[in-house]
């Protein structure tokens, strides 16, 4: 009882912990490219507009940034701290794969930061250039290493298992194992996605107020070109991602899918999909299920009649929370599905040229803002879960990697995280909104050309001072000093 | 192969913890120093000479957690496993301290008075804490098959607690000697008067713990004055006085980086000292570095990293350094 108790907290702290962490990689991964793209940019074509912008959204990001940090570093940790006998089973290749993303990224992130944020006056432009492009590298070799891992935890390969541990035979095989490729694709791109909806719905705020300048008009064309063209890539990609999950955790497919097979459905017949329903693990069914005939089998298989194992074809102790992985899926691929529309819709009224001014489009836009990062967390979820039992795919079930704590301990830590992230990310993330309602300033970068060199984040304090007396930011521009 | 890997990645993460305590040191030692500078002037300084570095300080303690990962993931777990409680209060307090950079400068005037809280508290944290993770693990966790057979209270132990407060002072020092080094004015002569009592202290510390572990554990005692040993490492400690006298007498004379530079000396020889004590375990008392290494593909293929990449990290770190050189300066016509 006791363990049962300690093994759901464990699991509830990590969910909880690495959910909030999530979120702020995924937009540090996304902001570090534009930011790159922007001063890039300015740099080749002199335009101001490129640099506003890059003082604008490079605030975002440091705040950003901080919170990615100090909540990646409780991951490291718990590792170790909670899951002491995955740690101890498979620490020989998931600790080097997290040793070589330390060595490669967070450190060439971190050297780097200090000259990209506070060292606009401090170096020249190449070397300034140069430390954003670094920044940017840094964030995409950090995915890379660590969906090495997680894929690795997914669809393990490339070792042997002597004396009870894992030992790495063959690390490329292990590095590039077979759901790595897609999870790397697929998890980068939603993070630009995530990242275009974010920068998106920023400027269509600015826009819907009539606070418009040519820096607002700007990343928001730059949003939504973004979304058209890389939206769609990413149903492609996900369904790629989909075929092979088919192909090595099929248990986790048949959740999301919400199909059971057995006799309920005549093989000659293929499998439906399932549009909506409510998959009960008692009764082995999907209820009220809403279904599409054949539709299944085009999508997974290719092919009018083919099958696919369904979930009674797994002991009911392999099976994962179907429940769970199948809303979950749904909310992921519907997002999606409006971020498509909202990309399509964009390029009309651009091509309508109302892409700045047609209020529909613009509060669209605006709703989508956390989209990306919803689908995110939403695709985490359906394939974490859909994994389960396991954290180690086929080789370690979850409840046996668990850290032999009391339940009262877990209760202790696991409420002060809640009570601490509430609060610090909380205000974090008004602090990224209220940054965000500022709105981009023109000439901003001439301004700081006089401010305390490299000493002081330069625009805070003068912006801090109005701040004070404003509060709502209700006149346009209302920071803009002389 | 003659290659020790196990010793190797044993120097590897003790030269990445050596370097987390000197450098997240003074920028911990900065929050610690924080109710000492009441003016807000003085603290905006002060969190601007580490402002633009204090994110890499730190990753040298996820290097540090990584490493013990990937070449010893017994010693990962048990570890960690042992000490839940002081490392979750000292992650919380890394969290307060860390936002703290960020959302004090984007605060409101209103609002800044709870971020300098955060600074302080999240400091403070985290340095006790750290203390305690380090007094537990000299005082020895005790592991059979794999698994800590201790309590999970071991730690709530005077000598544990004792390291903590005693790493609060260490990381003081190193903080207000980097405030003479980087500051000048008020700011630099109230951090004068605070390390010469911290220099204190820190030597009255070195000589407890010195007193303290050889006492408490009879094989630190053999190890230290055993009779080649004895002799071998007696530098150590004449050393720390050497340093000590030179510190203080350059505090008289004014001398602006010199106090900055002893204080890393004296932290790399307690250091050393608790090097001495430990060798050759990883996890005292019953854990040697050999018996809880990861196995030779794993410590050989991130050995490769490590030692081509470091180098680099060293580089570019220098490089950050020397951009933010000098002295820091109220902003010219900050108003």
């Amino acid at each position: 009882m006791s363990d049962a108790l300690a093994l759901d907290l464990a699991r509830l702290q990590f969910a909880f912990t690495i959910s909030f962490h999530i979120i702020f990689p995924a937009i540090t991964i996304g902001l570090a490219s534009y930011l790159a793209v922007l001063e890039g940019l300015w740099l080749y074509r002199k335009n101001t507009v490129y640099r506003d912008l890059y003082h604008f959204w490079s605030k975002i990001f440091a705040v950003n940034f901080g919170m990615g940090v100090v909540s990646g570093l409780v991951m490291a940790y718990q590792f170790g701290t909670n899951w002491s006998f995955f740690s101890e089973f498979a620490g020989s290749i998931t600790g080097p794969l997290l040793t070589y993303e330390v060595l490669t990224a967070f450190f060439l992130e971190a050297g780097f930061l200090g000259i990209m944020l506070f060292g606009w006056n401090r170096v020249g432009p190449g070397l300034h250039f140069f430390s954003t492009v670094v920044v940017a590298i840094g964030t995409l070799i950090s995915t890379f290493w660590i969906l090495a891992s997680n894929s690795w935890m997914q669809t393990p390969q490339g070792h042997e298992i002597i004396d009870g541990v894992v030992v790495p035979v063959n690390w490329f095989e292990v590095i590039f194992n077979p759901s790595f490729p897609y999870r790397l694709l697929h998890m980068s791109v939603a993070a630009f996605l995530a990242t275009a909806l974010f920068v998106g719905a920023s400027a269509a705020w600015h826009l819907l107020r009539r606070r418009d300048n040519p820096a607002v008009k700007k990343m928001f064309s730059m949003a939504m070109w973004m979304l058209i063209v890389v939206a769609p890539i990413q149903a492609l990609i996900g369904d790629a991602h989909g075929l092979n999950t088919l192909e090595h955790q099929p248990a986790k497919v048949a959740a999301m899918e919400g199909h059971w097979g057995g006799d309920e459905h005549n093989a000659a017949e293929g499998v439906p999909m399932i549009l909506f329903g409510w998959p009960d693990m008692e009764a082995e069914t999907t209820r009220f299920a809403v279904e599409i005939p054949r539709l299944a089998s085009l999508i997974l298989t290719h092919s009018w009649d083919g099958t696919i194992a369904g979930l009674k074809d797994f002991p009911a102790e392999d099976r994962p929370n179907v429940p769970l992985v199948f809303w979950s899926f749904r909310v992921m691929v519907g997002l999606g599905l409006l971020m498509i529309a909202l990309g399509g819709y964009a390029l009309w009224q651009r091509w309508r040229g109302r892409l700045h001014d047609h209020p529909w489009l613009l509060r669209f836009a605006l709703v989508m803002g956390p989209a990306g990062l919803i689908a995110i967390l939403a695709g985490w979820y359906t394939t974490e879960v859909g994994r389960q039992p396991w954290v180690v795919y086929g080789l370690l079930r979850t409840a046996d990697a668990v850290s032999p704590h009391p339940p009262g301990q877990l209760a202790l830590s696991l409420s002060l995280f809640v009570v601490v992230y509430l609060f610090v990310f909380g205000a974090g993330i008004a602090y990224v909104l209220r940054l965000v309602r500022k709105g981009p300033v023109i000439s901003e970068g001439e301004r700081e050309a006089h401010g305390g060199p490299g000493q002081y984040r330069q625009p805070m304090r003068p912006l801090s001072a109005v701040e004070d007396d404003d509060g709502d930011a209700g006149h346009p521009q209302p920071h803009t000093r002389s | 192969m003659g290659i020790d890997l196990p010793l190797l990645w044993a120097l590897i993460i003790g030269f990445g913890v050596m370097m987390y305590v000197i450098m997240d040191g003074f920028d911990l030692g900065i929050g610690i120093l924080y109710p000492f500078l009441p003016d807000k002037h003085d603290r905006d300084v002060a969190m601007n000479t580490v402002a633009p570095v204090w994110d890499g300080n730190e990753t040298w303690l996820v290097l540090g957690g990584a490493g013990l990962f990937a070449a010893f993931p017994m010693v990962y777990s048990v570890v960690l496993t042992a000490l839940y409680l002081p490392l979750i209060f000292m992650l919380l307090g890394l969290i307060f301290r860390g936002i703290a950079f960020e959302f004090r400068f984007k605060a409101r005037e209103s609002e800044r008075p709870v971020w300098d809280k955060a600074f302080i508290g999240g400091s403070l944290t985290a340095t006790f804490f750290q203390g305690v993770v380090l007094g537990a693990f000299i005082n020895g966790l005790p592991v059979e098959n794999g698994v800590h057979t201790g309590g999970a209270f071991d730690w709530f132990a005077p000598f544990p607690l004792f390291t903590g407060v005693g790493l609060v002072f260490a990381y003081a020092l190193l903080g207000s000697t980097w405030l003479i080094m980087k500051t000048e004015g008020r700011l630099q002569s109230r951090m004068r008067r605070l390390t010469h009592p911290l220099t204190w202290v820190m030597l009255a510390l070195i000589t407890v713990i010195s007193v303290w572990t050889p006492i408490a554990h009879p094989h630190i005692a053999e190890r230290w004055f055993s009779f080649p040993n004895v002799f071998w490492f007696s530098p150590i400690p004449l050393l720390v006085v050497l340093c000590a006298t030179l510190m203080l007498k350059g505090l008289k004379q004014g001398a602006q980086v010199s106090p900055f530079l002893y204080t890393l000396v004296l932290i790399f020889l307690g250091y050393s000292g608790l090097a001495v004590s430990g060798w050759p375990h990883i996890l005292p008392p019953d854990l040697t570095l050999w018996e809880a290494a990861a196995p030779p593909q794993s410590l050989g293929f991130t050995l490769v990293g490590a030692l081509f990449i470091i180098p680099f990290i060293l580089m570019y770190t220098a490089l950050a350094y020397y951009v933010f050189r000098g002295k820091v300066r109220p902003e010219d016509g900050y108003h």
